[in-house]
């Protein structure tokens, strides 16, 4: 009772195949590998320490740098006897802590302590209230792994789909009505992850109407009818899944990203396909 | 043949990049006198396009190529092993600084060749051709393992998967793009297809709604790397819930405690745990994950015996809980990221935690410290850890006492890699018997003397003494130094930056 020759599997017509992404599935696009701005590379390998001050009150900070003047024995202790917390820090080292020219801020941020200002002869005057340490290979994270993250940083979904709102504020209930069926349905479209789960569940809740509107189109209830069978009616030419959009207009679903989708969608209606045409 | 040629540190930019472990003169020593050589496994040595050519080309039964955190060379040198190596059966690029000049490499496998087993090109980024590489594929009936780049797409994946059921470790490439409802079902089924699938990763940029695809192979994975997959704890979750097999699992702090949660109920064979920092530079962040995770895996895994841990908070009372609930801990790396840390609630240093690492796992033989450390921390490892093999630290101890209670105690040292702490001459040379038995000693940024390494190489002949100075800095300083036994004597290669004393 399949409509049309060519399909193979049921999904082939593309004005009636309940497509759940993007007509084309453009790929996103690639950030620029050159990008460096985040990575490390800038750092020159040959920098020195890379603090030159105290990191807290208690600066456990012991740097030698051209400090302690005077002769250099082989065994001159410089700091003193042992377990004597090393609280020594050296002034400020001569030459630059960082070498490279980029936006070096050599004091080390700690949330709860104060800012320390750099008293380094970095002479980089542009150093940002709050800066980051910048250590040279640390923390000691390979080359590739810090280059692929700098260039396509991770995405905390914070962005237009509030993953952390959705996840607890609650529920989205809309109504879902089907052409042809006596009374709407009612989803929350919150427990869903994807436009696969909300299409089974409604493959599912109008199973019955659709069994029905089978006997009238030639084929028996009697033939037992199966579950595959329902799926292809739905996804096959008999109907399509649209929505209604914030704007008020219907739209077909499957277009944009499920978040999208569920922050847009009104309500749902499961189209006849013959009434699709257009959208 | 395998071989590691720079110390460590230089993943880290640590080391001057013409260092040394340069391949060639190898190359030419084994082809004059080995032609029969198949396998060459490299970690940190600097290989040109050049050295890849004369490889291609001097071992006729050559058959397997590894290279691992190398650099110097490009694509062009793979060109190069895909065209001549008639009898490859592996071809394993990972995390190299490679020179990524495109992807036509991949095109260079001749149509007649059919005997690859391992493809890993994960680490390069551009294109290649994807039609290359599904008749390489197609045609290639013995491959099990392939790792892809970030180029190839879920739905070029799902095609590649079709031919070849058989793989048993699997990168995939960029996990995000949009699919329709007909592209998702074909990729989960093509993955239902691999029975033999034991490892995953790749998932770049993976898109929580896609990663119930996996789901049918997972049930059998024992390795999951998602290291380059920011997931939230809640798709981690879902995941994990699928994964009962898990021996290895590899993950971003983006997961968060909650998501370390869920290892600790999901995995209860776990055996290895890496959790890498999505933002590692960024001070400002507050996620990421705690000392909360750490104990949370350790409850549900009691089979942990390899960790690698980034956090930005840490106490001694979780340390000793979670060796206590692990105590067969052979590898325990924590990085704790702001240097000198002491726990954050009592504001002690970290040397507690260490101390109880060392007491309870008596069959410990990496560990990696972090944190405020002071000397005693150090004592507690000299006195405890008598199978530690390889040490990392940085930032951290108070005097020379704390190295020499390291050397003298450590029996079984072999690596030592010190930065950026308070060890002078004192300490390097109460190692001078030792030296001799361990593969190698760094230390940069501390406080040893030129005239320290110098006598150390005076009095130790068969070791080499090697000082990396920075510009600018005081002459008497011995700004880096690497120390390893040799009995050749001074290596010629080094560049006029290092010098052998």
């Amino acid at each position: 009772m399949e409509k049309s020759s060519d399909k193979k599997d049921g999904l082939h017509l593309k004005d009636t195949e309940l497509r759940l992404g993007l007509p084309g599935s453009e790929s996103p696009e690639r950030e620029d590998h050159d990008q460096n701005v985040l990575s490390l590379k800038s750092f020159v390998s040959g920098a020195k320490r890379g603090f030159s001050d105290a990191l807290d009150g208690g600066g456990n900070w012991v740097f030698s740098g051209g400090s302690g003047g005077g002769t250099e024995g082989l065994f001159s202790p410089r700091r003193g006897g042992k377990n004597n917390g090393g609280k020594d820090l050296s002034g400020s080292d001569s030459g630059s802590v960082l070498k490279d020219g980029a936006a070096q801020k050599p004091s080390v941020v700690q949330e709860k302590k104060p800012q320390v200002a750099a008293t380094s002869s970095h002479g980089n005057g542009n150093i940002a209230p709050a800066s980051k340490a910048q250590v040279v290979g640390w923390p000691p994270i390979r080359s590739f792994r810090k280059n692929t993250m700098a260039a396509h940083p991770p995405k905390n979904d914070d962005g237009d789909g509030n993953a952390e709102a959705k996840l607890g504020s609650g529920c989205l209930y809309v109504k879902v009505s089907m052409d042809g069926a006596p009374y709407l349905r009612k989803v929350d479209l919150k427990i869903y992850g994807s436009y696969k789960e909300l299409s089974s569940a409604l493959e599912k809740m109008f199973s019955c109407f659709t069994i029905g509107q089978c006997g009238s189109h030639g084929v028996s209830s009697g033939d037992g009818l199966t579950e595959s069978r329902l799926i292809d009616l739905l996804h096959g030419s008999e109907y399509v899944l649209t929505y209604e959009d914030k704007d008020g207009d219907w739209m077909l679903v499957g277009d944009v990203p499920w978040e999208m989708f569920t922050d847009s969608c009104k309500r749902l209606r499961i189209m006849k396909s013959t009434d699709a045409i257009g959208l | 043949v395998t071989l590691k040629g720079k110390p460590r540190f230089s993943d880290f930019n640590l080391v001057p990049e013409n260092w040394g472990a340069d391949i060639h003169a190898w190359l030419v020593v084994f082809a004059a006198k080995y032609p029969f050589l198949e396998e060459l496994r490299l970690k940190r040595m600097a290989i040109s396009d050049e050295s890849l050519e004369f490889l291609a080309v001097s071992f006729p039964n050559f058959k397997a190529l590894s290279l691992l955190s190398c650099d110097g060379f490009s694509t062009n040198g793979l060109a190069a092993i895909a065209t001549h190596c008639k009898n490859l059966t592996e071809l394993d690029i990972q995390e190299n600084g490679i020179d990524d000049k495109g992807g036509s490499w991949l095109s260079c496998f001749p149509e007649s060749f059919t005997s690859l087993e391992v493809l890993n090109f994960a680490n390069l980024s551009s294109d290649i051709n994807f039609d290359a590489l599904e008749r390489l594929v197609g045609r290639c009936k013995s491959m099990r393992v392939l790792k892809l780049n970030r180029s190839v797409s879920l739905e070029q994946l799902q095609r590649l998967l079709v031919n070849a059921p058989q793989l048993a470790e699997l990168g995939t490439g960029s996990f995000s793009e949009e699919l329709t409802f007909r592209q998702y079902v074909e990729l989960e089924s093509a993955l239902s297809n691999c029975k033999n699938m034991h490892t995953l990763s790749g998932l770049w940029d993976a898109k929580g709604i896609y990663l119930p695809a996996l789901y049918p192979v997972c049930t059998h994975l024992t390795f999951l790397n998602l290291s380059y997959a920011a997931l939230r704890s809640d798709e981690l979750a879902k995941l994990l819930a699928h994964c009962p097999r898990l021996k290895r699992l590899w993950v971003l702090d983006t997961v968060e405690d909650k998501g370390l949660e869920a290892v600790g109920l999901n995995c209860p064979l776990l055996e290895e745990l890496r959790v890498f920092p999505a933002d590692p530079f960024d001070e400002e962040i507050i996620h990421g994950v705690t000392e909360a995770g750490f104990v949370a895996v350790s409850f549900g895994c009691p089979r942990l015996h390899y960790v690698l841990y980034f956090c930005r908070q840490m106490t001694n009372a979780a340390v000793a809980t979670i060796v206590q609930n692990c105590p067969d801990f052979t590898h325990f790396r924590l990085c704790i990221m702001n240097p000198g840390q002491p726990d954050y609630i009592t504001n002690e240093p970290m040397d507690e935690a260490f101390g109880a690492v060392v007491k309870t796992c008596t069959k410990l033989q990496r560990l990696s410290v972090s944190g405020r450390l002071t000397d005693l921390t150090f004592e507690y490892i000299g006195r405890y850890a008598k199978n530690l093999e390889t040490l990392s630290v940085a930032f951290a101890g108070s005097s020379d006492w704390g190295m020499q209670c390291v050397m003298g105690g450590c029996s079984k040292l072999r690596k030592l890699e010190i930065r950026d702490c308070p060890f002078g001459n004192a300490a390097l040379l109460s190692g001078l018997e030792k030296y001799e038995s361990m593969r190698s000693l760094w230390m940069s940024a501390c406080n040893v003397t030129m005239n320290g390494c110098r006598l150390l190489a005076r009095e130790m002949p068969r070791l080499n003494v090697e000082v990396m100075k920075e510009d600018g800095s005081d002459d008497s300083q011995a700004d880096k130094v690497y120390v390893y036994r040799s009995i050749a004597g001074p290596r010629r290669d080094a560049p006029p930056s290092v010098l052998t004393l």
